[in-house]
């Protein structure tokens, strides 16, 4: 079969598809969005029946691929790094349960901060959970570990993780594709007993899952996908996660690598080849995307050989993705630099599109706001987040998804009033409805704005779970009907608006103002595939 | 066999277009690829920039090591200059002079073009005029593409073929609008290098 030319993500849901695959969960975040949007429009997946709408948020997937797995046909759950926050509760006790038709977790983690608030290592969320992890370090790798991650997981029993960082996700390189699994049929597990997590259940399944960890280290020995490559000079051991070993191979195109190297994209750790390495060599360079997880277990607590080597002395840097100079460095190689950026050339930071309904809600919000000063708008992850920068300036904080509405709670129950969040209409529905409940269970003195775009902007346009529901969901919640104010974020509506925010801001109750006109990119694309469709 | 290049522009330029279209020519020459993209938050009228490594045997990196482009293609000039830490000793810059100011504190133009005639070898074009003369400022990345295509270690033919393919899904008018604007680029370096 000829190659597919695939990014990472699309590797990973055409394996998935080739899997067996009977349905994926996830919600759009960079740099996952793709694998869901692969399936979602391959034909493959339609003729399957391959269930692939996008949940409301990560925990509600990653609860749908379970139940899916509990049925006995194969699931893929897609999430972002800081999505596997928001479902780690079902994801902890999932590895309790264990699986029955294949359950594998994808996580994308996003070292460098491209398009998220943190760097946070999804390997520290496998090993808490006890799963099998696998960290592929190229696009073949990635679609071979995703198709051979589904038979663990049924081998096992066991959810397994996939984790990839941006990277990998977003680079496209040649894949070829093994043969096509049909789906597994309904089969229910012949004893439950194991999904119903009273604590005399759990206990039971949680010392079988102890008990199959010395399994999953045996298969991690002898995995393919661990390999010790042996080199004449031992001053030197190299251990290379995941894309880290591209980096150190980089570095040795022409001639071959002197220092043995060991490559791990199988976990738990294969400590029998991570002894022979120790014990051959004088030192260890442990090369790995993300955080130093392999680098700090070898080092221990007091880091007593002092003959561990990486992020943590020094010699790669602590934060931020690697890349073949980093590793040119920590191995003495001679780099060479094109010439220096000119002094001339400035920043070119993202902003929001000409013509942004945020654009003329945020210019009717600060105008409203200015009497009171600032910090006192909390707002939330989106598009609209870009409010931060000028010349907007218009925002306080931005943590998490749906914290917006609960952070101006906290503001007002300490006393900072007014206290105004700003939400996006998908973020709302991903993790801001609990929140609002929250203040209207309290009636606490808040406005939020909820700028409702009809989509899920940020991440390229994805369907709002909210599309026409928010005044209602806001009222079922229990908002007065009178302070549901609907406006529409155009310039020639600017007074009236400034209006509306200004009187809602003054109710000493819950109020929400919905701002509500289509995201500009999503209008375009619809107007064009319109043209075409006419043509 | 290796050539390494830095694809350069602004969120919503159509650089990836130009990726996809050196990435099909590759890929039906057997040759190993990879391409890492920018998705996500900087599309959003951020610099972005691409990766795109080709050769005839298997890669590693999907980032280029500093110092080992051979090409710079931007279609935007201050973006191209953002990326000369990478540019090889004799590789060669190649990039619309027309820029994209959606910033306050945009440079002065002709510092710009200084920088750029400063290095050793480099391609000015005006991509949005030659585009826009054909039919469709829209395709100016195609202008680019034709003024790198001599540097590409490719068959000309080749990298039509791949236009063809690639726009075939957009109608007749489209590919061969797309095509013209790559002979032009092509002509005008043609020349340039003569």
């Amino acid at each position: 079969m000829s190659k597919l030319l695939l990014l990472g993500d699309e590797a990973i849901a055409q394996a998935a598809l080739d899997a067996g695959l009977s349905g994926v969960y996830a919600y759009p975040g960079t740099p996952s969005t793709e694998i869901t949007e692969f399936i979602q429009h391959s034909k493959q997946a339609a003729e399957g029946n391959v269930h692939h709408i996008w949940a409301t948020n990560e925990k509600t997937a990653m609860e749908s691929a379970i139940g899916m797995s509990y049925a006995g046909k194969r699931a893929l759950v897609c999430m972002k790094h800081v999505g596997l926050n928001v479902a780690a509760d079902p994801f902890m006790n999932s590895a309790i349960t264990g699986a029955n038709g294949g359950l594998v977790v994808l996580v994308a983690d996003d070292p460098s901060m491209h398009s998220s608030q943190d760097e946070q290592d999804s390997r520290f969320y496998a090993k808490f959970a006890m799963i099998p992890c696998f960290e592929p370090s190229n696009q073949q790798e990635a679609y071979d570990m995703t198709y051979d991650a589904f038979d663990f997981s049924e081998k096992y029993k066991i959810p397994v993780m996939l984790r990839v960082t941006t990277r990998l996700a977003h680079s496209r390189a040649g894949v070829e594709r093994k043969t096509i699994r049909p789906q597994n049929e309904i089969r229910l597990h012949p004893n439950p007993k194991q999904f119903i997590l009273l604590p005399g259940n759990a206990r039971v399944y949680y010392k079988e899952l102890l008990d199959k960890q010395t399994h999953f280290v045996a298969e991690s020995e002898t995995s393919t996908y661990n390999k010790l490559i042996d080199g004449p000079n031992k001053s030197l051991g190299i251990i290379a996660s995941g894309i880290g070993y591209n980096y150190v191979k980089e570095n040795f195109i022409d001639t071959p690598c002197p220092y043995p190297i060991l490559k791990i994209t199988q976990y738990p750790l294969p400590t029998e080849k991570i002894a022979q390495l120790l014990d051959e060599c004088d030192a260890v360079l442990v090369a790995e995307e993300g955080y130093p997880i392999i680098e700090e277990q070898l080092r221990g607590l007091l880091n007593r050989t002092g003959n561990i080597k990486g992020r943590m002395d020094g010699t790669l840097p602590r934060t931020g993705e690697l890349n073949p100079n980093h590793l040119a460095k920590a191995l003495g190689i001679k780099e060479v630099h094109g010439p220096a950026i000119p002094e001339i050339v400035v920043g070119r930071p993202p902003a929001l599109c000409f013509a942004c309904p945020h654009i003329d809600s945020y210019n009717a919000l600060n105008e409203a706001m200015a009497p009171y000063g600032k910090g006192k708008v909390f707002s939330d992850i989106g598009c609209y987040t870009l409010g931060a920068l000028p010349p907007y300036n218009a925002i306080y904080s931005t943590v998490d998804m749906g914290a917006s509405i609960t952070m101006a709670k906290g503001a007002a129950d300490s006393g900072l009033l007014p206290a105004v969040a700003v939400i996006g209409d998908s973020t709302f529905t991903h993790s801001g409805m609990t929140s609002l409940l929250d203040a209207v269970y309290e009636n606490t003195p808040i406005t939020v704005l909820i700028l409702d775009n009809n989509t899920t902007g940020m991440t390229g346009g994805q369907d709002s779970h909210a599309l026409g529901r928010i005044g209602n969901i806001c009222k079922g919640l229990g908002v007065e009907e009178e302070h549901i104010r609907i406006i529409k974020p155009l310039k020639n509506q600017h007074e009236q608006n400034v209006q509306i925010i200004s009187e809602e801001i003054a109710y000493q109750g819950v109020s929400v103002i919905i701002p509500t006109r289509e995201c500009v990119q999503t209008l375009s694309r619809r107007m064009k595939a319109k043209k075409q469709h006419m043509l | 066999m290796k050539i390494d290049i830095i694809l350069a522009g602004v969120g919503g330029q159509g650089i990836l277009s130009i990726a996809s279209i050196i990435g099909y020519a590759a890929v039906k020459k057997g040759l190993y690829m990879k391409q890492a993209e920018v998705h996500g938050m900087s599309q959003r009228g951020g610099d972005v920039q691409s990766h795109f490594r080709l050769a005839d045997y298997e890669i590693s990196s999907d980032l280029i090591p500093l110092g080992k482009a051979d090409l710079i293609i931007s279609v935007e000039p201050m973006e191209a200059l953002r990326y000369l830490p990478w540019l090889s000793a004799d590789g060669w810059l190649i990039t619309n002079n027309q820029p994209f100011v959606n910033i306050p504190n945009y440079p002065d133009e002709e510092l710009i073009k200084k920088e750029i005639d400063n290095l050793p070898h480099s391609l000015m074009i005006n991509a949005d005029q030659i585009a826009k003369d054909l039919g469709s400022e829209r395709s100016a990345n195609m202008v680019i593409l034709g003024a790198a295509s001599p540097y590409l270690q490719m068959d000309f033919e080749a990298l039509e073929n791949a236009v063809s393919e690639v726009f075939a899904k957009k109608g007749d008018d489209v590919v061969a609008l797309n095509l013209a604007c790559l002979n032009a680029g092509r002509t005008y370096a043609m020349e340039q290098i003569r």
